[in-house]
């Protein structure tokens, strides 16, 4: 049973990780607008009807 | 499909989706309503953007007026506007009223297909800002906006940064408490089950490490999460009263300190997860408490109103000068539609003041030369030149919100805080008397542990936590009506209300329609060459008329002529026509001079459109149904000229008062005030702000919510007026159910307690009873709340 000690180590290290995630979210401001995210995601990209900018793209 | 589609857009303007007048603008067969919709348009095509026109239809608004842009080359005035500066690069950001839909969304994160020295730019659409970085060394401050301003989205640049506002108000330590207190209490929960389900012999090896693991996520609970709770009760003590803090940072301690001394002398299992789950909930609580509307701003003064700077004239010379840095004795050059921002002397020129902001009353008044006009107003007609008496911070209209009488939070007593002091005496008087029983019983161990048990068991929590619970779902029933309220404990304050004071424009009249009515005679042939001529006009009071007129079929208009603040004339079937105000008719004609839209055709007096706002639906019944719980009182800025109507909505013993300068209704408020009336004010303008701001709740009413609003307590729609009995019971029913809540807890407690004096409290009673507890009151708050909301026809 001694794996135990080993157990609960890993388990307050990995809490403490995802902690670490979401502190490190908030100061950086991930969270301050959670509207405009979404909308961004449905935008299309270009369509662009010249060749040579078709090129260009798909380099 | 796609034929119907060209169809429907062709009487509409392609950028903006209005009505499309005769002389339409054409590109690439497109229609436009104006030369500014085609201008747009134009950019838009140049630059490979038309994409804008695919995520919604018609997503531009008109062009309203231009803009002067020259302060914006004053470093002193783009120091103050810039977020940060680089070497290169700058960031700005932009308030955009104009942001309302997707395609605005993607236009302006594509403007650096416009001009590449923009490096990117974000929008956060809810607060609808726009946050640019871009090159400085080759696009000025003022060069970008004149972009923005060209793509159609102006943004709006007042003394009062509505940006920097934002920013301060954003507390993100709270956010980050919260985490780490979620953090400590599931950790804690995990170590503590298996001391719930009782230890088999070989799991006893653990149990000190998992002790020892509860008490170091004690401590963090204790004083990083619940640090402002000890702070605030230190600050109550030393000003020798007692707030709700004062218990709960007396718990969190003795709490704090049972644990550790249980799992140093290893006498037992400690309390950290009552701990760590009390810090939790009181922080969810206080979360709940402070959550306020971000996107709706109740702080506003004066300045929001004003611009940034102002042209002021030196040796004949014009110069843009940054509002704050304006002299006593320095000339102003104010145009057409600019606002005057500090008391001054008229000294050259035609002075039509609109003074709507300052008194209510929309009628421009005309000022002679050396008259002083109040900050303020604004001109409308040719440009004027002034000389300031006063400086911006100290004028007429900026002394209501230096007013020294203001009330502050000290005053306001919420029903937490008034029960807190007997609650914590209640406490200390059982936990001292069990101490004491056991002490006379030579049983010393016992005595602690009573008290301490007492202390635990007796937290206040649930009055912590059943406030913020109730008001803030009371909130969200408010925000689906149209009701916006600042935050919970100005709902409190709304139960309190016993008098209400209304203001009459804007506020019992709506600026959304207006009654038209035409005093003269008039043929059905001059009202189609009236309609014609007010078609070509976009000022409001051309378009309530044509609105009224109701005309379908239209004649040309040649030499279309419009003067601002005076009127339009044109050529239409050959003959003069001209609308507008009388004085500046170009003949006299003998008429006393009324307000209104004066027609003259050829030469002959037709007659004359008044316009008036209209009165808001439901006024009658509404008053009655105030009128028997509520003193009601109206404070009018305009003239009496509406007394009869009002006197028809209001009960007979109403006070109307008339003529009301900004100062009176201040007065009129603090004189309500100190005869023991808890008063509530609606109003709109800035005219109301003096009384807004003092009154114990004030409701700013708009019809528009993205409209400024001066400082207030909760922000009305126009339209849910109406359902003002209905919000005012809701928030009388929530103090009810607070209480109850109270007595819930109450009961909970004293089970708690009759084990506590006993001195056999077991951790385990503890850690249990607390979220019972909790839970129970959650859920009846909320599903009283609901019943209640039902009730009042809220739900």
């Amino acid at each position: 049973m001694n794996i135990l000690y080993f157990l609960v180590g890993c388990s307050v290290l990995m809490a403490l990780i995802f902690l670490g995630a979401f502190i490190w979210a908030a100061k950086t401001g991930q969270n301050d607008d959670v509207y405009t995210p979404g909308v961004r995601i449905l935008f299309d990209d270009e369509v662009t009807e010249e060749k040579s900018e078709e090129d260009h793209f798909s380099s | 499909m796609e034929e119907r589609h060209e169809t429907t857009l062709k009487s509409i303007c392609y950028h903006c989706g209005e009505d499309l007048p005769e002389v339409t603008y054409q590109l690439e067969d497109k229609d436009f309503c104006c030369a500014g919709c085609k201008g747009v348009y134009q950019i838009l095509s140049e630059n490979n953007l038309c994409n804008y026109y695919t995520y919604n239809q018609n997503p531009g608004q008109r062009f309203k007026h231009e803009s002067r842009l020259e302060y914006l080359d004053e470093q002193s005035i783009i120091t103050q506007l810039i977020d940060y500066k680089g070497n290169d690069s700058s960031i700005v950001t932009f308030y955009i009223p104009a942001i309302h839909c997707s395609s605005c969304i993607w236009l302006l994160e594509h403007l650096y297909k416009i001009n590449p020295a923009i490096f990117s730019s974000r929008i956060d659409f809810i607060r609808k800002q726009v946050t640019i970085t871009f090159n400085h060394e080759e696009i000025s401050l003022r060069h970008l906006v004149e972009t923005l301003i060209q793509v159609g989205y102006e943004p709006l640049i007042s003394l009062q940064d509505v940006v920097k506002e934002h920013q301060k108000g954003l507390d993100k330590s709270l956010i980050l408490k919260i985490a780490v207190a979620g953090f400590l209490m599931g950790n804690v929960m995990l170590f503590s089950f298996p001391e719930y389900f009782g230890l088999s012999g070989f799991e006893k090896q653990f149990q000190r490490l998992f002790g020892w693991l509860n008490f170091a996520f004690a401590i963090p609970a204790a004083f990083y999460c619940g640090k402002d709770y000890f702070i605030s009760a230190i600050t109550s003590i030393k000003h020798k009263h007692i707030n709700l803090d004062t218990p709960l940072a007396l718990i969190i301690a003795v709490l704090f300190l049972r644990t550790a001394f249980e799992i140093i002398f290893s006498t037992g299992p400690g309390f950290a997860d009552t701990l760590t789950g009390l810090v939790f909930l009181l922080l969810m609580g206080k979360w709940l408490k402070q959550r306020t509307y971000n996107h709706i701003s109740f702080d506003r003064d004066y300045r929001s109103y004003f611009p940034i700077a102002v042209t002021t004239l030196s040796d004949g010379k014009e110069k843009p000068v940054s509002i704050n840095e304006v002299k006593i004795g320095d000339r102003l050059w104010i145009r057409n539609g600019e606002l005057v921002p500090a008391d001054a002397i008229l000294m050259k020129g035609d002075a039509w003041m609109d003074m709507s902001f300052v008194t209510g009353e929309s009628e421009p008044i005309h000022k002679v030369l050396g008259e002083i006009i109040y900050a303020g107003g604004r001109q409308t007609g040719e440009a004027i030149e002034l000389e300031v008496i006063k400086p911006v911070s100290q004028s007429y209209l900026t002394g209501l919100w230096i007013h020294e009488h203001y009330k502050n939070d000290v005053q306001k007593h919420n029903f937490n805080d008034s029960i807190a002091k007997y609650f914590s005496i209640g406490v200390f008087v059982i936990a001292f008397s069990a101490t004491a029983y056991w002490l006379f019983q030579q049983d010393s161990h016992k005595a602690w542990s009573a008290f301490t048990a007492v202390i635990i068991v007796a937290c206040p929590c649930v009055l912590a936590l059943s406030t913020p619970f109730t008001l803030s779902a009371i909130l969200s029933v408010f925000d689906k009506k149209g009701f916006y309220v600042k935050n919970t404990d100005a709902v409190e304050q709304l139960a309190k209300c016993d008098t209400l004071v209304f203001d009459k424009t804007g506020t019992l009249t709506t600026t959304k329609n207006a009654a038209v009515s035409f005093h003269g005679l008039i043929s059905d042939l001059e009202k189609k060459i009236v309609a014609s001529l007010f078609r070509n006009s976009s000022h409001p009071l051309s378009r309530h008329i044509l609105k009224e007129l109701n005309i379908k079929e239209f004649f040309p208009v040649k030499n279309y002529l419009e003067t601002p603040g005076k009127g339009l004339s044109g050529l239409v079937t050959g003959l003069n026509v001209y609308a507008g105000s009388l004085s500046s008719m170009l003949k006299a004609t003998g008429h006393q001079p009324v307000g209104g839209v004066h027609i003259v055709i050829d030469d002959v007096y037709i007659g004359n459109f008044g316009v008036e706002q209209e009165w808001r639906s439901g006024l009658n019944t509404l008053m009655s149904s105030l009128n028997t719980s509520f003193d009601l009182k109206v404070l009018s800025g305009d003239t009496n000229k509406d007394e009869q109507r009002l006197r028809k909505i209001f009960p007979e013993e109403t006070v109307i008062k008339f003529r009301q300068s900004p100062h009176q209704k201040l007065e009129a408020i603090l004189n309500l005030q100190a005869s023991q009336k808890t008063v509530m004010m609606l109003g709109d303008g800035l005219n109301d702000a003096g009384a807004l701001k003092q009154s114990d709740f004030g409701i700013a009413i708009t019809d528009d919510i993205n409209n400024f609003t001066p400082g207030c307590d909760a922000i009305l729609k126009g339209d849910s007026l109406g359902l003002l009995p209905n919000f005012i019971g809701l928030s009388k029913a929530g103090i009810k159910i607070i209480k109850a809540s109270f007595f819930i807890a109450t009961l909970y407690n004293s089970i708690g307690i009759y084990y506590a004096v006993q001195g056999t409290l077991y951790p385990l009673v503890a850690a249990v009873l607390m979220p019972v507890s909790t839970v129970t009151i959650i859920c009846f708050t909320t599903f009283a709340t609901r019943i209640l909301a039902r009730k009042n026809k809220l739900l």
